[in-house]
């Protein structure tokens, strides 16, 4: 197993590359720079900034030295918030957004598999018909949405949660930004654990097994580890996502997470912000990818080939 | 398929014609596209019917809540005539309002000037003002002004615009730019994958692996990136949404084009010397069709979402046009103050979503071939 996980590893190495240079090169066709503002600096002063950023440099060169930067894994000064650096502003925002991903992806874990384990126990009964609606709405209605409107009912109408900040993560303020995250994915392990549960129900061996007078607790194991597949392989990506922020949850909000990291400095043309991100969001997604898929070889031994 | 009278076993054959049957059988794809065509059919000839400009300001009115009420309310007219008043030098003497007029006199201590009226009609309490008479000093007028009837059904914004007018303005951009997309999108991705489909071999493996690098990029970041740097235009939304859109639709294709290709019917065709070209229209096409059909009625919803959400980071429609993603950033921030200029957009925004999501499923099952 060992070799494998190092030669997935291994071939992230070249996706990576890929993504760091086209974000590069894509960051530095956009008009405008860095230290572009409403009334223009003086000349020297804005040949000094280009010079001590090594913006001055032929780009092909500057490329290079953020390579070997990288490398090492520094991910350079950032260049529209003064004296931080990139990795230090994701110290900071980090904490904020998995504490926050983190939750939700429990959240999402423990009440989809409930809720679609029930459905799928009860198929078409009015719980399950509730569950499938309520999926449709969570899944359709988008989180721009659905974080105001919590706001207005839980914050501004009943007084029970604050509307927004941090507060150094007090549960209280956790608690809107967390179901925000939360309602699509718990929608999402819902219908997959159901669907993975009705095919198992449907097959040979579960009849078998039943047949077999097994007792309930041996025959949930048998049901979980058909129908958990699904759902481990699609909160690999969906963790990734969830543990780097939502731009929209930190928003409207208010909290000081990464996941507007990216959206500000695209705004600012704060280079290294833009492509420490990219970094950032795609070794996550690597990284989970490989866990999830590790996960799916434990539940199911036919995908144990590591060959 | 089960033994049947042979006149609906002719016109199940037809893949149209069974899809429509199912779907009118279906309660909720009729409400649906009821649904639907009640909003677009609003937010086509609403701005025509509600009386107000989508970007005219009305500046005695901002921030007014929802409600059947006629502005100016009766108590407003007094403290709106001295404003107007102040503006014009004068005093506003014997004010007496009657139902749909105001009748007062303008005094001053110098003569006055007829064109002061004209500050009326500026107004967006009175309309044009009449002369009735006139001292013989000049130093007062008499003078009647219309009060101007003005609605608001769903409330005004921030800056006194018309809430209504503007969602059903935006709602036409949010659902041309979904309709238009998806058009692009289909375009794209019908063509790519039917010829990787059709053509095969190393072709297709070269298209497809430039599918698949597509795919593996972060491409929400790109859009975004795409759409800072190289300005805020509609346009630009376009062509993001678009290129996103495609690769989906073109490994629907290609798998389909595929599958059909390697069909006995197909290779008898072949046999009895068919062209190609007549194979693709007879056989690979028509098979297209219900699959194509569907995942482009489930773009639709995904595209208005893309488009919202760039609109509410503020990357997407700039002012003064708008769509839904806009008016409900406007709306998030200022909750506390008037939380109608969230939930009236929200609102239209979700019920078209969930419409066109539910009738794109409902399309998607009735389409099935299998089914």
């Amino acid at each position: 197993m060992i070799p494998y996980v190092l030669r997935r590893l291994a071939q992230a190495v070249p996706t990576l590359f890929i993504v760091v240079t086209l974000s590069f090169f894509l960051v530095r066709l956009a008009p405008g720079g860095p230290f572009d503002l409403e009334r223009p600096l003086p000349a020297a002063a804005m040949e000094n900034l280009r010079r001590v950023y090594g913006l001055d440099q032929p780009l092909l060169v500057q490329y290079g030295r953020y390579l070997a930067a990288l490398a090492r894994g520094d991910l350079g000064p950032s260049f529209s918030v003064r004296d931080l650096s990139v990795a230090e502003l994701f110290a900071r925002g980090l904490p904020v957004s998995m504490t926050l991903g983190g939750l939700a992806l429990l959240v999402s874990l423990v009440l989809g598999t409930l809720l679609g384990g029930l459905s799928a126990l009860r198929r078409g009964s009015a719980l399950d018909h509730a569950v499938t609606t309520l999926g449709t709405f969570a899944l359709t209605v988008p989180g721009f949405v659905v974080a105001p409107l919590l706001q207005i009912a839980f914050g501004l109408t009943l007084h029970w949660l604050p509307v927004g900040g941090w507060d150094d993560g007090s549960p209280k303020n956790l608690v809107l930004p967390v179901v925000t995250l939360a309602l699509p994915q718990v929608a999402v392990v819902a219908r997959l654990f159901r669907a993975g549960l009705v095919e198992v129900f449907d097959r040979p061996h579960w009849r078998t097994l039943r047949a077999l007078g097994l007792p309930p607790r041996t025959l949930a194991l048998h049901g979980l580890r058909g129908a958990a597949l699904p759902v481990v392989s699609y909160l690999g990506p969906a963790a990734a996502g969830l543990l780097t922020g939502s731009v929209v949850v930190e928003t409207v909000f208010g909290l000081p997470g990464v996941g507007r990291y990216f959206v500000d400095g695209a705004i600012n043309r704060d280079y290294t912000l833009v492509l420490g991100t990219v970094v950032l969001i795609a070794v996550f997604v690597l990284v989970l990818n490989l866990l999830s898929d590790l996960a799916c070889a434990l539940i199911d031994p036919r995908l144990r080939d590591f060959g | 398929m089960s033994p049947s009278p042979s006149g609906l076993a002719f016109a199940e054959a037809s893949l149209l014609a069974r899809a429509r049957r199912r779907l009118l059988g279906d309660g909720l794809a009729r409400a649906c596209a009821a649904l639907l065509a009640v909003v677009a059919l609003a937010c086509l000839l609403g701005p025509f019917v509600t009386g107000h400009p989508y970007d005219r300001l009305y500046y005695d009115y901002p921030g007014v809540p929802p409600s059947l009420a006629l502005y100016p309310k009766p108590e407003a007219v007094g403290p709106a005539l001295d404003r107007l008043a102040l503006r014009m030098r004068v005093r506003a003497e014997d004010v007496a309002v009657t139902g749909e007029a105001v009748r007062l006199t303008l005094a001053s201590d110098r003569p006055i000037d007829d064109r002061v009226l004209t500050f009326f009609s500026r107004s967006d309490t009175f309309g044009e003002a009449r002369l009735l008479g006139r001292s013989e000093d000049g130093r007062r007028l008499t003078v009647e002004a219309p009060l101007r009837a003005l609605r608001f059904l769903a409330g005004t914004d921030a800056l006194g615009r018309d809430l209504l007018t503007r969602t059903l303005t935006a709602g036409r951009l949010s659902l041309a730019l979904g309709l238009m997309a998806t058009a692009v999108a289909l375009g794209i991705g019908v063509v790519y994958g039917a010829l990787a489909g059709t053509l095969g071999g190393r072709v297709d493996a070269a298209m497809m692996r430039l599918v698949d690098i597509l795919y593996s990029l972060p491409f929400v970041f790109f859009v975004i990136m795409l759409v800072v740097f190289f300005g805020r235009s509609v346009a630009l939304i376009f062509v993001a949404v678009g290129a996103v859109e495609w690769l989906d639709m073109a490994r629907i294709v290609r798998a389909e084009a595929q599958a059909i290709r390697r069909r006995d019917y197909v290779r008898a065709a072949e046999a009895l010397g068919l062209s190609t070209g007549a194979i693709l229209r007879r056989h690979v096409v028509p098979n297209l069709l219900g699959p194509v059909v569907a995942f482009a009625a489930l773009m639709v919803p995904r595209v208005i979402l893309l488009e919202s959400f760039l609109s509410f980071l503020g990357l997407g429609v700039q002012e003064p046009a708008t769509s839904w993603g806009v008016l409900i950033a406007d709306g998030a921030r200022s909750l506390e103050t008037a939380p109608w200029m969230l939930i009236v957009p929200a609102s239209f925004l979700v019920a078209s979503l969930l419409a066109l999501t539910l009738l794109g499923e409902r399309l998607r099952d009735a389409l099935d071939v299998r089914g």
